[in-house]
């Protein structure tokens, strides 16, 4: 099967943990890794490892776009407002990790296939990865008035971009438990930890469904199965423990380990975000290849 | 005659306090404790939910009233005492700084981990944007040693605090310790420094006190004692101590004394005293809020609430994790079952 070619924008944490999954994609074929810094270790590795590694930035990779057709941005969400301008004019589509939110708001198992001829997609927060699959398990059993999802990451995973813009993470979280989610009303919370060793992530997801349609039974199972599908492309994905029903409330712990790649596993938080941007290229591969 | 020593006292009985009444309170209570509050020449006056702007939630507890009702009140009732709003970045955002900003707050208290203050630039430089007096919050400091505490009380004077409160959310630190952590921040930060005490192991009086003696000139207290877990240092009786210390407040004794006996008493749900498992939230180290979250989980796990704290404190949970109260206490209950 012919693999469609793909970049890397940005060659952090995030841009090298994508590296590292994308070389074991059957439909992906990685190409370039674009950074601005040529001694940074995510350049030095893709060279190390035949890539392309371009380190003049965006300019740079618009001199050979033929290189890719579809770019991951993992640099920031102010350089993504100019890199989104940019590749849509080359023609490229863009998975946008950084939190701009520009695109349209993507949770791989909830909405990505309405939105495959989308040119730019944006995957929302780590927290909104992690829960916003199980709002939907709710929400498509029982109608979901109110969803409230609290997630704690460990402070050794939590880079200076989060921690100077906080307030992104809940507004954007919450706006995308409401849209992608479904939920009437969203609120999202986020906790850093410092414990060492540092803690995995994990979230807790409240739902309240609409008065009298509550079905225990079916919700349970479409949670079950949720989790089974987000561990299709997140292996680390799991349930703390049974949901717990009462009333009209459903909560639901999850955990996520990450897979280890570039970063360290404790860092589920960015694992699941490469491991869904990933998906997300890998399902626009097939559709750009059936077309 | 040298001038009297003076300290400014913050009341938070309708913040810290709201966790005791589970975040219950009405707009009348508000005011009348407001009105009191103003009269009695407290300087400050906090006003939120338990946990900061934005804090109602399934996982902290819904407000009764919106809070920005509270603080309308409480605002409307003021002439004197000016009304401050917590914020816990990560619960609360800019937006909702904003709105109590607009509704007449004066002061904004930004709060985070002791270790994590970095996630409080935004909040800050925009409270001070929007004309605040603006203190950095600095939660659990029993969690870090004194050096650690200064390194981020410096970088919440470096996003333009004007005050930097050194906060004992567990009610876990020892006299000694609050002498050690505020003389270091005396030391090296330029700022004023202020102390939040928790009573859970009987010794708010005594750490505010050993505060005020190392340099802290920003104090907390509550009335009746109305706070989360034992409650904070009340704010009567301190009032009491410091003028036979001859430490100036500028507070009416007789009529704090009043206001806590005959208008805060008579709405407290049951009077606020250092339970079993307050005590053992100081003994522990676990955020007092914790303590009324962790009955109810006992109760339906049934287990003892004391297991399930001593298992969080072991864990090194921090303030806002309320979800891992009800997480430990299921899996302890599983355990049992195995036994």
């Amino acid at each position: 099967m012919s693999k469609v070619k793909v970049a890397i924008l940005g060659s952090g944490n995030i841009g090298t943990d994508l590296m590292i999954k994308l070389g074991r994609s059957d439909i992906l074929e990685l190409t370039t890794v674009i950074g601005i810094d040529a001694n940074s270790d995510g350049l030095r590795r893709a060279k190390e490892l035949g890539y392309v590694a371009i380190d003049t930035g965006i300019d740079g990779f618009l001199e050979q776009a033929e290189l890719a057709d579809i770019v991951f941005d993992a640099t920031s969400a102010k350089a993504h407002i100019h890199h989104a301008k940019a590749l849509k004019a080359a023609g490229k589509k863009v998975i946008d990790m950084t939190p701009a939110a520009v695109g349209k708001l993507i949770v791989p198992p909830v909405n990505l296939k309405e939105h495959l001829e989308a040119e730019n997609i944006n995957l929302i927060t780590c927290g909104g990865q992690a829960t916003i699959p199980m709002v939907h398990a709710v929400n498509r059993v029982s109608p979901v008035a109110y969803a409230e999802i609290v997630a704690t990451i460990s402070s050794k995973s939590a880079g200076p971009g989060t921690r100077a813009n906080i307030d992104e993470f809940t507004e954007t979280t919450s706006r995308a438990i409401q849209e992608v989610g479904g939920a009437k009303k969203g609120k999202a919370i986020i906790i850093l930890n410092p414990a060492e060793p540092p803690i995995l992530m994990r979230d807790t997801v409240y739902t309240l469904v609409e008065e009298g349609t509550m079905k225990e039974e079916e919700i349970k199972a479409s949670i079950a199965d949720m989790e089974k599908t987000v561990q299709s492309y997140v292996p680390g994905y799991r349930l703390r423990t049974e949901p717990i029903i009462d009333g009209n409330q459903v909560t639901i712990f999850i955990e996520v380990e990450g897979a280890g790649d570039y970063l360290p596993k404790y860092s589920g938080n960015l694992d699941i975000m490469t491991a869904a941007g990933v998906k997300v290229a890998e399902e626009f591969a097939r559709n750009l290849i059936t077309q | 005659m040298t001038e009297r020593q003076k300290v400014l006292l913050t009341e938070v009985a309708l913040r810290d306090g709201s966790h005791a009444l589970s975040h219950q309170y009405t707009v009348q209570q508000v005011e009348k404790i407001a009105k009191g509050l103003n009269e009695a020449k407290v300087p400050y006056i906090e006003v939120a939910h338990g946990d900061g702007l934005a804090g109602s939630s399934l996982q902290y507890g819904r407000s009764k009233t919106n809070e920005f009702e509270l603080i309308e009140a409480a605002v409307a009732v003021t002439d004197f005492s000016k009304v401050a709003v917590l914020l816990i970045p990560g619960i609360g955002t800019v937006k909702e700084l904003k709105q109590a900003q607009q509704l007449g707050a004066k002061m904004a208290r930004i709060a985070t981990h002791v270790t994590e203050a970095d996630v409080s630039a935004q909040h800050i430089y925009a409270a001070k944007e929007l004309g605040m007096e603006t203190v950095g919050f600095l939660m659990m400091s029993h969690m870090a040693e004194p050096e650690k505490i200064v390194e981020q009380a410096k970088l919440m004077e470096s996003y333009g605090a004007d005050i930097v409160y050194v906060v004992d959310s567990a009610g876990a630190l020892l006299p000694n310790q609050v002498t050690t952590r505020i003389k270091a921040m005396k030391e090296n930060i330029g700022v004023e420094i202020g102390f939040h005490a928790h009573n859970n192991l009987s010794l708010a009086m005594a750490n505010t006190l050993a505060a005020i003696e190392a340099g802290a000139t920003r104090i907390d207290g509550s009335v009746r004692c109305l706070g989360a877990g034992a409650g904070n240092t009340q704010t009567e009786v301190l009032v009491g101590v410091l003028d036979r210390m001859g430490i100036e407040t500028g507070v009416d004794f007789y009529k704090m004394m009043d206001l806590a006996e005959d208008v805060v008493a008579p709405i407290l749900p049951v009077p606020q005293e250092i339970t079993k498992n307050s005590l053992v939230l100081g003994y522990a180290g676990v955020y007092s809020s914790f303590a009324l979250h962790a009955q109810r989980a006992a109760e339906k796990f049934n287990l003892d609430a004391r297991d399930i704290l001593i298992e969080l404190g072991n864990r090194k949970v921090v303030g806002g994790q309320e979800d891992m109260i009800v997480d430990v206490a299921a899996e302890l209950a599983k355990v049992k079952t195995f036994v």
